[in-house]
């Protein structure tokens, strides 16, 4: 059996590679893969904790995870359509009018 | 209670209220319409706007004569009753019902002094106000000029009948404000509205001493009606009683033009003539006097407040009467001439029980003399082209007759020729100035004496310069008599004039009548004493210098340079100056430096404080620049430091 330490490292991993990316990517579609990631990350760590103690309560809340990641997937790619739409760029530093 | 049972209870306190009041009966009880008749007129005139133009001025006269003949209704019931039985009182209703200890009824007194003013002031009112349908024939606003003065007979009214200090201080205010719409009433003209301003301030100073002066009462008696004050006094210190009295003076200086107050009547003369006639001259300026005498009890309680009255009265009785011999304005040496006689009441009302009904009987034949001679003004005024200037009158006597018979007995009249009536109510004042005894009475008399003179001196002056002499006119004008309705009241107030004085002070007439109110005088004058024959002396070579001045020679149309006196009485011997110099500069240099510490200190720290405000959050809100990532960032940031946080806490 695969120690749940190692699980918690993958975890680790995958959510500073997302947040890296959120960071330092300009492409929206990279940024929302790599928020994805991070949440992705999240789960691991719910699920190997779950996992530690024996029961299910983390497993539940990956649950719930998946399901507002989905929801929110579902309206910020709305979003980035109509604002590649509009700008014909899916630059995040292009889309910052909203500012002093 | 019957009267002479109030009075034994009172009795010993003091002659003024030793007389009980009593409930009115009969034609007394609805004393109020003596105030709802002008009051109707001025209502409707005021609020009726032009609809009422046509009919107005008529509406003005009719509800003053109808007040005049309720006041005769008045008089001759209560010349029907005994003297003892003459106050009446009529309750009419509760202005401020109790709270704590303060209580204040609206009653209308009606007693012997009281009614004089009413008759006085209706009955002159209402001639002054026909004569004023023709002077202000020509006005468009004719209906507002009537409806002002409604205004003003209402209030003048109810200062004269109110019961107690703080209806009467209604009043007091009341006429004011008609003073100031009045003296303002032709307000395109500048001088005029100045003039009104001027006049509205100086009287506020007088009114802050009245008020003050009723605040006292009340805290010292616990009541601001006559009954409760003068009830009370003889119980109050004697420190109390003088400052009372010296805040009602300084009221009195305010509203009858008395030094140091005095400054604002000679502008006042802006106004339309009527209103001087009536406001300036006849009615309004006295109500000091009627202050002080209505005041009685309290004067007499204080030798030193009524030394003091008399001091400002004789000290403006000269004052006045200097200005008078300067001035080349007809109605400005007519207000001089105001001030001084003014002077004399005050005067006489400083002179205690002695003088107190002498001060009414002058005022009452002043009311109409003055009067006369102000329409008379009014009169020349209007048929010169609204030219005062008396260099420019000269040989009128011819022109107007009517107008130079009036006057003619006005300025009888008011230098004190036998019989007319200035004779029987002026002397006696000297000659009680001289009985007061003493330093302060032989100066007191002397100055009197020196005003007689005076007297004789500028009204011959006005005299000469109108009337006589080479006409002066520009060659367009065409003076001639005045219509009926100028005319007739002048001839009425010129029969005033003649037989005023000697109808009230023959047999001690108006004395007597004045008993149960101001007390009875220790001593009583026969006419024709040898100070009497000195005066009219006096009088008789003052004219005849202002002959050999101004009548025997011609009349320069334009003044000469005159002496220092006469610049300085041009110069209403620097009055205007003075309160400049001590009052306003210090006032202006007041309100400078406040501005400045006001824009500085003040707005200054509230300014401060934000702008450092908006400076700083100009700086802060950069931090929004609109890039995600940066959001994102300052997020992980914020996350991070969390997390330490915890991990701190936890180790």
């Amino acid at each position: 059996m695969i120690s749940p330490a190692n699980y918690i490292a993958l975890s680790v991993i995958l959510f500073v590679i997302g947040g890296v990316g959120v960071l330092v990517r300009r492409n929206a579609l990279v940024v929302f893969m790599c928020v994805e990631l991070m949440l992705n990350a999240v789960n691991l760590a719910f699920i190997g904790f779950a996992r530690l103690h024996g029961d299910l309560n983390g497993q539940v809340i990956a649950f719930f995870v998946m399901v507002v990641a989905a929801a929110e997937v579902v309206v910020g790619l709305a979003i980035l359509t109509s604002i590649f739409r509009a700008r014909k760029s899916a630059s995040v530093d292009d889309a910052n009018l909203l500012k002093y | 209670m019957t009267g002479s049972l109030a009075g034994a209870l009172t009795g010993a306190v003091n002659p003024a209220a030793a007389i009980g009041t009593l409930p009115a009966t009969g034609a007394m009880r609805p004393a109020w319409l003596l105030l709802a008749f002008p009051a109707f007129g001025a209502i409707v005139l005021l609020l009726g706007g032009k609809r009422t133009n046509a009919w107005g001025h008529l509406l003005g006269c009719a509800m003053s004569l109808a007040s005049f003949v309720y006041g005769v209704i008045i008089f001759a019931t209560m010349l029907g009753y005994p003297a003892s039985q003459r106050s009446r009182e009529v309750q009419v209703y509760t202005w401020i019902p109790s709270i704590g200890r303060f209580h204040v009824n609206i009653g209308l007194l009606l007693d012997p002094l009281s009614i004089c003013f009413v008759l006085l002031i209706t009955g002159v009112g209402s001639l002054i106000l026909i004569f004023a349908v023709g002077y202000m024939n020509h006005d468009p606003e004719r209906r507002r000029f009537f409806g002002y003065m409604n205004l003003f007979i209402t209030s003048m009214l109810l200062l004269v009948v109110a019961d107690n200090y703080l209806a009467l201080y209604a009043g007091w205010e009341g006429v004011g404000l008609a003073s100031y719409l009045l003296i303002g009433f032709w307000q395109f003209k500048p001088a005029a509205a100045v003039a009104a301003k001027k006049a509205f301030i100086a009287n506020r100073v007088g009114d802050a001493g009245l008020s003050l002066g009723i605040m006292l009462m009340f805290a010292t008696f616990g009541s601001v009606t006559f009954a409760g004050v003068f009830g009370a006094a003889h119980s109050a210190s004697n420190t109390v009683i003088t400052a009372i009295g010296l805040l009602l003076l300084l009221g009195a200086c305010g509203k009858s033009a008395q030094l140091p107050l005095q400054s604002w009547l000679l502008d006042a003369m802006e106004g339309p003539t009527p209103v001087s006639a009536l406001i300036h001259a006849a009615t309004m300026v006295t109500a000091g006097v009627y202050l002080i005498v209505r005041s009685a009890p309290i004067f007499n309680l204080s030798a030193n407040a009524r030394l003091l009255v008399t001091i400002v009265g004789a000290a403006t009785l000269l004052f006045g009467a200097i200005i008078g011999c300067a001035k080349d304005d007809i109605k400005k040496a007519l207000a001089g001439s105001t001030m001084s006689q003014i002077g004399y009441m005050m005067l006489a009302a400083g002179l205690g029980p002695a003088g107190y009904a002498l001060a009414i009987a002058h005022l009452l034949s002043h009311g109409f003399f003055k009067a006369g001679l102000f329409l008379g003004a009014g009169s020349v005024k209007h048929e010169m082209n609204d030219e005062v200037d008396m260099r420019r009158f000269g040989g009128l006597a011819t022109a107007m007759k009517i107008t130079f018979v009036t006057f003619t007995f006005g300025y009888l009249a008011i230098i004190g020729v036998p019989p007319f009536s200035g004779f029987f109510t002026k002397d006696p004042i000297i000659e009680t100035a001289f009985d007061k005894g003493g330093t302060s009475g032989a100066i007191l008399g002397t100055c009197a004496l020196i005003g007689a003179g005076l007297t004789a001196f500028y009204m011959t002056r006005v005299m000469l310069m109108t009337f006589t002499g080479k006409r002066r006119w520009e060659d367009d004008m065409h003076p001639h008599e005045a219509p009926p309705v100028m005319t007739s009241p002048m001839i009425i107030l010129a029969i005033g004039s003649l037989a005023a004085g000697a109808l009230l002070m023959i047999s001690n007439r108006l004395i007597d009548f004045l008993k149960p109110v101001v007390g009875t005088p220790p001593l009583e004058h026969g006419f024709f004493s040898p100070l009497s024959w000195g005066t009219l002396a006096l009088v008789v070579v003052s004219a005849g210098l202002a002959w050999v001045i101004y009548g025997r020679r011609d009349v320069p149309v334009t003044a000469p340079r005159g002496s220092v006196v006469t610049v300085a009485a041009r110069k209403d011997l620097y009055g205007d100056a003075l309160n400049e110099s001590v009052l306003m500069r210090p006032g202006q240099w007041l309100t400078r430096l406040s501005v400045w510490f006001d824009n500085r200190g003040i707005d200054g720290i509230v300014n401060t404080v934000a702008a450092t405000m908006g400076g700083s959050s100009g700086r802060v809100r950069r931090v929004q620049t609109g890039f995600v990532r940066s959001y994102a960032l300052s997020m992980l940031i914020g996350a991070l430091l969390l997390v330490g946080a915890l991990l701190l806490v936890r180790l």
